[in-house]
């Protein structure tokens, strides 16, 4: 009787997810700070798993940060996401499939309004149609693209030439996830798991073998807060919740952050840094600081794929420390070099926090 | 009730955010600006349902409506599933159209966020633009983003970015076709006028403090809301 029940909530946190032909959006964040973060998705659905994902060149932010710092009106966005669903029919398709958790909880937001107030709809309708000459559908089906890899966690790891497992010790690594605000705390039902018992993450981190450590602040937001960012004046909120995060997972030691969201995979790095070179600390024993990578960044790096090319040189804290508990070979000579392999210098080294090069 | 909480009623996010409140606090005990600012949505939800205006003018002219980060943390826990942070965009909605966010120090901060982020979309197509994310704004970023931004032709396609390259890809550009379907839907939607509203209030508090408004980062006014920060007005007392 007690497990029906906790099978019946369980199931309220389950979504629907297509199996094939995705429209792509990519996310400002993501493509400008892990642009390799993304070219990664694209490999792991194309090649290793043979998905039919399309990208049209002609869409445009979703003007999510802009809202969520009111520079950018409700009736705006509103039809700037309309004009993104007209290009995913014209395209022939109905999977949307955003690269961001702001987005997604944007286009989950503005489906719901729309679902309350049809007359945000009409009027959206009206100003795409007189702005743009298109017409607009909903989707058929909307999903972060970790829901996606979540989807197929299974037949990814089974392809995956490494495990989340210490190569040494052969006990499985400690990993944190942070899904994201966006992600599910507007609509739970919407995220795998919700917000109360996120598993976007955690199925994917038990997929490839280790172990996920549910620490106190676990669901406590990394701090972006949008305005309490962008403007240098209000950052003191965004570093002390980061901050916050950090010490709470600390006891823990993990091994390595999982992320969801861009925002969250940027802060989660940044902000470690900036705490090393502000107080002269970092959250590991070792002085190196806590690995950070998002969900498809992982999924590449179980697969085999080249670390630099996956641009995880671009995180601020190494993640060789990761590689050499799983047993990873890397070469540290190509981790600065250009795509033409040629020789680039190296970041000059923090003074704080460890940096291999 | 009133003029302005008549304006706030008839957002559709003001409407969802708030279906009665029963002052339990549990937003307040959640909430991330709540632990660094002077700030609890608990109080916002209890004040807009007075309806009263004065009151709701007095919110508009505040620095308190400005603290939330939008994470909305608040809306996951509520027993009566209100959402303060809806009611917060409402406000800030309500804020931009009357011209009372220059009134507080963490209002006026909107002519940055405008020249930082919707110029930046209606130039661009995207909200973040890689060219943007420069240290002098953003020094957090580290020595290794230096080091990117310093070799960027020579890197980023090392890691499949179409760095303002025609097609699909990361960091591509946009298409000037796109960027003009964007600019008609904020000519049609408001976002201009919006725009403009945020452009116009900030001149005229630019110059009643002596400063000059300037353009894009160029201001003394930008120098002044990006890093103005009184502490002791707004930490958690």
């Amino acid at each position: 009787m007690k497990l029906e029940g906790k099978r019946k909530i369980w199931n309220e946190y389950q979504k629907d997810i297509a199996d094939d032909k995705y429209f792509y959006v990519r996310s400002c964040i993501r493509q400008a700070v892990f642009p390799g973060s993304e070219n990664t998705y694209l490999r792991i659905m194309r090649d290793v798993l043979k998905k039919d994902v399309h990208e049209s060149a002609h869409h445009t932010t979703c003007t999510g940060i802009g809202y969520h710092t009111e520079v950018v009106p409700f009736e705006t966005i509103q039809t700037v996401v309309a004009r993104n669903f007209a290009l995913m029919r014209e395209a022939g398709y109905e999977n949307y499939t955003p690269s961001c958790v702001t987005s997604f909880g944007i286009y989950t937001e503005i489906l719901d309004t729309w679902h309350h107030f049809p007359e945000e709809k009409k009027r959206t309708a009206e100003y795409l149609k007189k702005a743009t000459q298109r017409d607009f559908q909903e989707p058929g089906n909307m999903a972060h693209t970790s829901d996606i890899i979540y989807k197929f966690r299974h037949q990814i790891a089974e392809k995956a030439k490494y495990k989340l497992v210490n190569r040494i010790t052969g006990l499985p690594l400690k990993v944190v996830d942070h899904i994201g605000c966006h992600y599910a705390k507007m609509f739970p039902e919407k995220g795998i798991g919700g917000a109360e018992h996120p598993h976007v993450l955690a199925g994917l981190i038990e997929a490839f073998g280790g172990e996920v450590i549910d620490y106190p602040e676990r669901r406590h937001c990394c701090g972006f807060g949008f305005r309490q960012y962008f403007i240098k004046a209000n950052r003191g909120y965004s570093i002390a919740a980061s901050k916050k995060k950090f010490e709470s997972m600390e006891p823990y030691q993990p091994d390595l952050i999982l992320t969801n969201c861009p925002g969250c995979n940027y802060f989660m790095d940044r902000w470690q840094y900036a705490l090393a070179e502000m107080e002269g600390k970092t959250y590991d024993t070792q002085g190196n600081g806590i690995p950070v990578l998002a969900y498809e960044e992982l999924a590449g790096l179980m697969l085999g794929f080249d670390p630099w090319e996956m641009g995880l040189q671009m995180h601020q804290v190494g993640i060789e420390t990761l590689m050499d508990k799983i047993g990873i070979p890397y070469n540290l000579s190509e981790k600065y070099k250009g795509a033409k392999g040629e020789d680039l210098g190296v970041p000059e080294s923090p003074r704080n926090i460890k940096f291999y090069k | 009730m009133g003029q302005l909480f008549d304006k706030l009623n008839s957002d559709v996010r003001f409407v969802e955010g708030i279906k009665g409140c029963i002052n339990c606090g549990t937003c307040t005990a959640i909430c991330p600006a709540a632990e660094v600012y002077d700030y609890q949505p608990r109080t916002i939800a209890h004040l807009v349902q007075t309806r009263d205006d004065s009151i709701i003018e007095n919110l508009l002219k505040s620095d308190t409506i400005w603290y939330c980060g939008e994470c909305m943390s608040c809306k996951t826990r509520c027993p009566r599933n209100n959402a303060p942070g809806l009611i917060i965009q409402a406000l800030r909605t309500l804020s931009i159209e009357t011209g009372l966010f220059v009134e507080s120090e963490k209002g006026r901060q909107q002519l940055a966020l405008k020249r930082m982020l919707s110029d930046t979309i209606i130039e661009t197509g995207y909200c973040v633009h890689f060219d943007h994310t420069t240290l002098d704004m953003f020094p957090e970023q580290g020595p290794m983003w230096q080091w990117v931004h310093n070799n960027k032709e020579a890197f980023l396609p090392k890691v499949g970015a179409n760095y303002k390259g025609e097609g699909p890809g990361a960091m591509r550009a946009i298409p000037q076709s796109d960027i003009d379907e964007l600019r008609n839907i904020f000519e049609v939607s408001g976002g201009f006028k919006w725009m403009e509203t945020i452009e116009e209030h900030s001149a005229k508090k630019a110059q009643e403090m002596g400063l000059d408004i300037g353009e894009g980062k160029a201001s003394e006014y930008f120098a002044n809301i990006y890093t103005s920060n009184n502490q002791a007005k707004h930490s958690r007392k």
